[in-house]
């Protein structure tokens, strides 16, 4: 059964996240045949609509007006509400996002209808759609289906993959104008805290460190290796409740969930805390001094040894594969 | 101030998930207040003190949730209200939760209402930013910093690690992150005097409701398991070969690198 199926875009730093092709790949499962249509919301966001295409959108529509510079719940809203009020899809995908968390409920509210949330995997059955998702804090998952009103979902990042890039693909990119007003909360200053570059919760490789990396300055090694590889840095509750670390980087059941392809764990335990965050990870590697460390129970590989010795090590090999890569 | 805690029991998941007959078996299982709302109840409380007024303490659940809302009256929350709909309403969902929750509220004029920014069970983060919707109220999830002056609110809200600095006004909805404070533990005073303060129970039909209309919008069609991981590989040997190794490993056996 054919769907019309709309995805919002994020943009961030002025770039589209990766969440936005994954979700426009949710959308097409989702659609089976159907339009699928990438809607992508700024204060100038135009140029953005043709990697859109590019991913598998069929039509873009650009909602542009000052007020929307910056995300807000209302203003975002109003700009959603006129393409939905226009286009009348049977579904909308959002990324799971801390913009696609805070928005897509009061939208589903708006329209009451469901909202499937966290998904983590999409699957037409002939009738149904069925979405996978984590319950538990990632200790068991559900299958939910959509039973009445307008299908809200979101996707979690790095879990369902986007389609290849393709340049040739062709697509209208049309504007919808909206009259953005009363805006009931006001962002006045927006702190960055995280370091430059790589999105923990996007990132396909996650170094992490945890009490054994013992100093702020321990973090150094980690950071390197991230670099290497193109990754992110994260650490343990321990390691931001000890100072190491700024909390931003916390990844458990308190702070981020994330499951990159490769997750390298320096110096961390495993506390169950932890493994809630991470657990579901593609490839777990642990490095330890404690050969009866829990994080060894849910590695895929792992050294036992003092991680200042190890880390270095790594930095120098996967230095020589980038060499011949 | 008129301030309401939604609170929501939880299934404590440091316990084992067994699953039987499809469901997550609850028997013997650990029960606590959801992390996540302690931080909301924790910050009603300091507000209350701080500006006045009363705070309520809101949970859906069934006679069980007595427990938890008994702890967050001890905590210093003022009363307590436990909405039943269990025998009323066979699907439920966060449309269900929020639509109640918005029923019950929608006359009680609150200034302020305070929830967790998601459950640590069903992990879905909806209900505060839906009833804020249903009240048509302005909401800001993941506090991490709550200023009220006034009717004017400022509030610091965590993005992904980064911060917003945001400013608002009453009537309003947050929904509270880790760092917005530290809860306190009830007080042994502080338990017997929670013995005497009021736990109201209300009903569907207390709230002018019918299951119809309250009737979930998805429905769940399976709980599973993940796969087993099979036990890792603990490299051996000298640590300079286990590294080349584990590249190695990482490279062709596993493909991610």
């Amino acid at each position: 059964m054919a769907r019309k199926v709309l995805t919002l875009a994020e943009v961030r730093d002025g770039a589209l996240r990766n969440v936005s092709f994954e979700a426009i790949s949710a959308a097409k499962t989702i659609a089976e045949g159907g339009e699928v249509v990438a809607v992508v919301v700024g204060a100038s966001v135009r140029s953005l609509a043709p990697e859109l295409i590019a991913y598998g959108a069929d039509r873009v529509i650009v909602v542009e007006h000052e007020k929307l510079a910056t995300y807000t719940p209302d203003g975002y809203a109003q700009a959603l509400q006129a393409v939905v009020e226009q286009e009348k899809p049977e579904g909308i995908v959002f990324g799971h996002t801390a913009l696609g968390k805070d928005l897509s409920p009061k939208l589903a509210a708006k329209w009451q209808s469901g909202l499937v949330s966290d998904v983590v995997a999409v699957e037409a059955t002939g009738g149904n759609i069925v979405f996978t998702r984590p319950i538990y804090s990632g200790k068991a998952f559900e299958k939910k289906i959509v039973t009445d009103g307008l299908m809200f979902v979101t996707v979690r990042p790095n879990n369902i993959a986007p389609l290849e890039k393709d340049e040739s693909r062709t697509g209208a990119v049309v504007d919808v104008q909206v009259d953005i007003k009363d805006l009931r909360t006001i962002v006045r200053d927006i702190v960055r805290k995280t370091a430059e570059g790589v999105d923990l919760s996007e990132a396909k490789v996650i170094v992490a460190g945890g009490r054994g990396v013992k100093s702020a300055e321990g973090f150094e090694p980690l950071k390197e290796l991230a670099n290497v590889l193109g990754g992110a840095v994260g650490a343990s509750r321990g390691a931001c409740d000890a100072g190491y670390c700024d909390y931003s980087l916390q990844i458990g059941q308190t702070g981020k969930v994330v499951t990159p392809d490769l997750y390298i764990a320096c110096g961390i335990s495993g506390a169950i805390q932890h493994l809630a965050g991470m657990s579901n990870s593609k490839v777990i590697v642990a490095i330890n001094k404690d050969p009866e460390a829990n994080i060894f129970k849910v590695a895929d590989y792992g050294i036992v040894g003092d991680l200042f010795e190890v880390v270095p090590l790594l930095i120098e090999e996967f230095k020589k594969i980038k060499v011949h890569a | 101030m008129n301030i309401f805690v939604l609170m929501k029991r939880t299934f404590d998941t440091e316990e084992k998930i067994v699953i039987q007959n499809g469901k997550v078996n609850e028997e013997g299982a650990e029960f606590i207040i959801n992390p996540y709302d302690e931080y909301a109840i924790e910050e009603a409380i300091q507000v209350r003190d701080q500006h006045g007024g009363e705070v309520t303490v809101v949970t859906i659940g069934n006679e069980d949730a007595e427990k938890e809302l008994r702890t967050a009256l001890a905590m210093g929350a003022d009363k307590a209200v436990l909405i039943n709909i269990e025998d009323d309403v066979e699907h439920r969902d966060q449309y269900t939760t929020a639509k109640v929750l918005a029923e019950y509220l929608k006359d009680k004029e609150a200034d302020l209402i305070l929830a967790g920014n998601v459950a640590i069970d069903g992990g879905s983060g909806q209900v505060g930013p839906r009833v804020a919707e249903l009240l048509g109220i302005p909401y800001v999830t993941t506090i991490t910093k709550l200023e009220i002056d006034g009717t004017n609110v400022k509030v610091v809200r965590d993005v992904e690690g980064d911060e917003e600095v945001i400013e608002t006004s009453l009537p309003l909805l947050v929904t509270a992150q880790q760092g917005l404070n530290e809860p306190r533990y009830p007080s042994l005073p502080g338990i017997m005097k929670a013995k005497k303060k009021p736990l109201e129970e209300l009903e569907l039909d207390d709230l002018d409701l019918e299951e119809d209309d309250v009737e979930a919008k998805t429905k769940t069609i399976e709980i599973f398991l993940p796969p087993k991981k099979e036990a890792g590989k603990i490299l051996q040997g000298d640590i300079a070969d286990q590294v080349k190794e584990l590249v190695s490993l990482l490279h062709t056996e596993a493909k991610v690198i």
